[in-house]
């Protein structure tokens, strides 16, 4: 008995080292994943956005969100600080404090989810509440599903999902680029509503294209932007601005179907740099050695079970 | 003539009855936050979305109660039947520490009239880490239950149940050591996802593996703990003969924990950040000194004797693993723009309540049920 106890326990310690091995961090990553056939979403560009919030609004009335008041003064109008559990869309200013507008420069900036291509949410889900459409890839909640864990909350880079708090039956809320407006043909509130272009509805790969030509503008010469839906053709003609020459959702985290252009380094935009693989593939890659069908811990039972239950008799 | 004992007398005593106090303290706030929502009793934010609810009561709470796992661990795979007499009390306090770990995720959790969706097939994401941890955590719950079942039947003399029990327990332990290694080396894995939100000091892809270590840490430090611990409260002799030996094996664990700890954060190229003079630097400095400085106590075999010292270093031991962990879900864990956490006194007097409950739990089982050792006089 007591050998082949010995040649169990060797085996196990030679599959835990090609375990050890297989599971290098720095190669345990599962391959990236790519655009879905019909993917959808935004270009968001900071440079033609004059702050309007115009967008909060169409947003907050598409999705039947009420306004929140967070100063401390009487409340006077829709005063959200961040994206929050009565905010899923919100415009920012950029601006350095104590400093002159004129001297440090300022930008706008918008924020809902990204819809990521490798959402960290829709894997963090243990219920499947999360789900990234096949077809157009937008990431949608599904509250029948949801058990409140919250863990999607940890897991979003873009700290995008929220919840509510002062609930007693609370649901996780976020942008779900008006799913329900899109299911009807139409587009999401908020590029329907602005009136710059600055957010702008469309195929991915066509948003991407146009980022693409943006950047290689003449900073103050006179282009035409399309508005709204880039495949309408209402165009406004506006002045390029100095963009800095980087699209921001390409490439981070394995991409997003949000892109974001700007005329000031993203960083002060609260948009991280942040690498090419997504904190999920690495996550996905470690389960998926050791989990692969199950066939370890199955291995490992039934070892388990067989020197137990040798022991067991003998006594 | 059994081997255990129960220890009788009374139940109802002083520290017994400040416990029942706290837990109803508790018991009141968790009613607030079912009514009111978890925003009413709880300082968590969409920014800190986890506390210590989860932090300690399942993360930290579920590594104390590894004193099970460990024992089973040694006594089945590594065959030493002389360490059985530690393991009915340390299967006891497993079951308390998961069954509650496993109650305060219901009030934690949003939505938990609807929890079970997890385990409907067309809803489980089998991707999940979260899943895999819950599932692993459930079935946990009922082994323990399982595992110590025979001395329930014990007590209630269904000799009948119990032959039938003993017959497959042997699945039950061996699930006992399997399902444990999952779980644990998994909720490392769970924060991996957090990526650049939780501090380099911290965030690894040896996430899996430093969990798993400091879970079999914490159960061998939980077991000298408590055998300890329950020597000078009960007046019994302390079990140093295998207490030492069990001792012998932490400074191996140890070093290889410290290690894969500081070979990675080096690898990486940020372990000048643990010198840097901050919060999360001295932390990262205090858990590892508490481990080394277990390490080095327990590496002299003259210091395993002495009951003193073998109690600093479990006390070591628990202290560093538990702040590994609990750094890793909430110190180290920076989402940025501004979010802050610190418990409110509600939010903590439910984790005080479960931390009660156990205690109780504990008391009342070995006054009432066959669980430590039988003292044969000498």
């Amino acid at each position: 008995m007591k050998i082949r106890r010995r040649d169990f326990l060797k085996g196990v310690a030679a599959s835990t080292l090609l375990l050890a091995a297989e599971q290098n961090p720095a190669q345990a990553k599962r391959a990236r994943k790519d655009l879905p056939p019909n993917a959808v979403g935004i270009l968001y560009d900071s440079t033609l956005c004059v702050g309007c919030k115009v967008c909060e609004h169409a947003c907050k009335q598409a999705n039947n969100k009420v306004a929140e008041h967070t100063s401390p003064n009487e409340p006077m109008w829709d005063d959200p600080q961040d994206l929050s559990d009565k905010t899923l869309n919100i415009i920012k200013r950029y601006g350095v404090e104590g400093q002159k507008d004129s001297v440090e420069g300022f930008a706008f900036i918008k924020r809902h989810c990204m819809h990521c291509i490798d959402p960290a949410c829709v894997s963090a889900c243990p219920a499947s509440a999360l789900v990234k459409n096949p077809e157009n890839g937008v990431v949608t909640y599904n509250k029948k599903a949801c058990i409140g864990c919250r863990y999607c909350q940890v897991a979003c880079p873009y700290n995008i999902p929220k919840f509510e708090w002062d609930s007693p039956f609370p649901e996780i809320v976020k942008c779900q680029l008006c799913s329900h407006l899109l299911a009807k043909g139409g587009i999401s509130a908020c590029c329907a509503a602005c009136p710059t272009g600055a957010s702008l509805f469309g195929p991915v790969e066509k948003l991407r294209l146009e980022a693409k030509r943006r950047l290689g503008m003449e900073p103050g010469k006179y282009y035409d932007f399309p508005v709204a839906d880039i495949e309408s053709t209402e165009v406004q003609q506006h002045r390029a601005g100095g963009y800095v020459k980087h699209v921001y959702g390409e490439r981070e985290l394995g991409g997003s179907q949000v892109l974001y252009l700007a005329g000031v380094p993203f960083a002060n935009l609260g948009l991280p740099d942040l690498p090419e693989d997504s904190y999920v593939a690495l996550a996905d890659g470690i389960q998926y050695a050791i989990y692969k069908g199950m066939v370890y811990p199955i291995v490992v039972l039934g070892g388990l079970i067989y020197i137990i239950r040798n022991r067991e008799e003998k006594k | 003539m059994q081997e255990r004992q129960a220890l009788g007398g009374k139940v109802l005593t002083v520290p017994f009855k400040v416990c029942a106090a706290i837990a109803l303290i508790g018991l009141f706030f968790i009613g607030k936050r079912f009514i009111f929502g978890i925003g009413s009793v709880s300082n968590m934010n969409d920014g800190y979305p986890w506390g210590i609810w989860i932090a300690y009561d399942v993360v930290v709470g579920t590594a104390l109660a590894c004193a099970g796992y460990s024992i089973a661990l040694i006594i089945y795979v590594f065959n030493k039947g002389e360490y059985s007499p530690l393991l009915k009390p340390a299967l006891m306090t497993s079951m308390f520490g998961y069954t509650l770990a496993g109650i305060s995720v219901i009030f934690d959790i949003g939505r938990y009239w609807q929890a079970y969706n997890i385990f409907l097939p067309w809803l489980s994401n089998l991707h999940s880490v979260m899943f895999e941890v819950a599932l692993c955590i459930g079935t946990y719950i009922l082994v323990l239950w399982m595992e110590f079942a025979p001395v329930l039947l014990d007590k209630f003399k269904a000799d009948q149940l119990k032959v039938r029990l003993n017959r497959i327990i042997f699945v039950f332990i061996a699930l006992g050591i399997l399902l444990p290694t999952m779980h644990q080396s998994s909720l490392g894995t769970m924060m991996l996802m957090a990526g650049h939100k939780l501090s380099p000091l911290w965030w690894s892809g040896f996430l899996p593996l430093l969990f798993l270590i400091t879970a079999v840490v914490i159960g061998y430090a939980a077991v000298i703990f408590e055998s300890l611990i329950a020597a000078i409260a009960f007046k019994r002799p302390m079990e140093m003969h295998l207490l030492s030996k069990i001792s012998a094996l932490m400074p191996w664990l140890l070093g290889l924990y410290l290690v894969v700890r500081i070979e990675d954060v080096n690898l990486r190229g940020y372990l000048p950040l643990a010198f840097e003079g901050g919060l999360l630097g001295n932390l990262f400095l205090l858990e590892n000194l508490l481990f080394l400085g277990a390490l080095l106590i327990l590496a002299y075999p003259n210091n395993r004797q002495n009951p003193q010292l073998l109690f600093i270093a479990s006390c070591a031991m628990l202290l560093g693993g538990s702040m590994y962990r609990f750094n890793t879900y909430i110190v180290g864990f920076d989402p940025g723009t501004g979010w802050r956490y610190f418990p409110s006194v509600p939010e903590m007097f439910i984790t005080f309540g479960i931390i009660a409950a156990e205690v109780m739990a504990y008391l009342w089982f070995v006054k009432t049920l066959p669980v430590l050792p039988r003292l044969t006089k000498a």
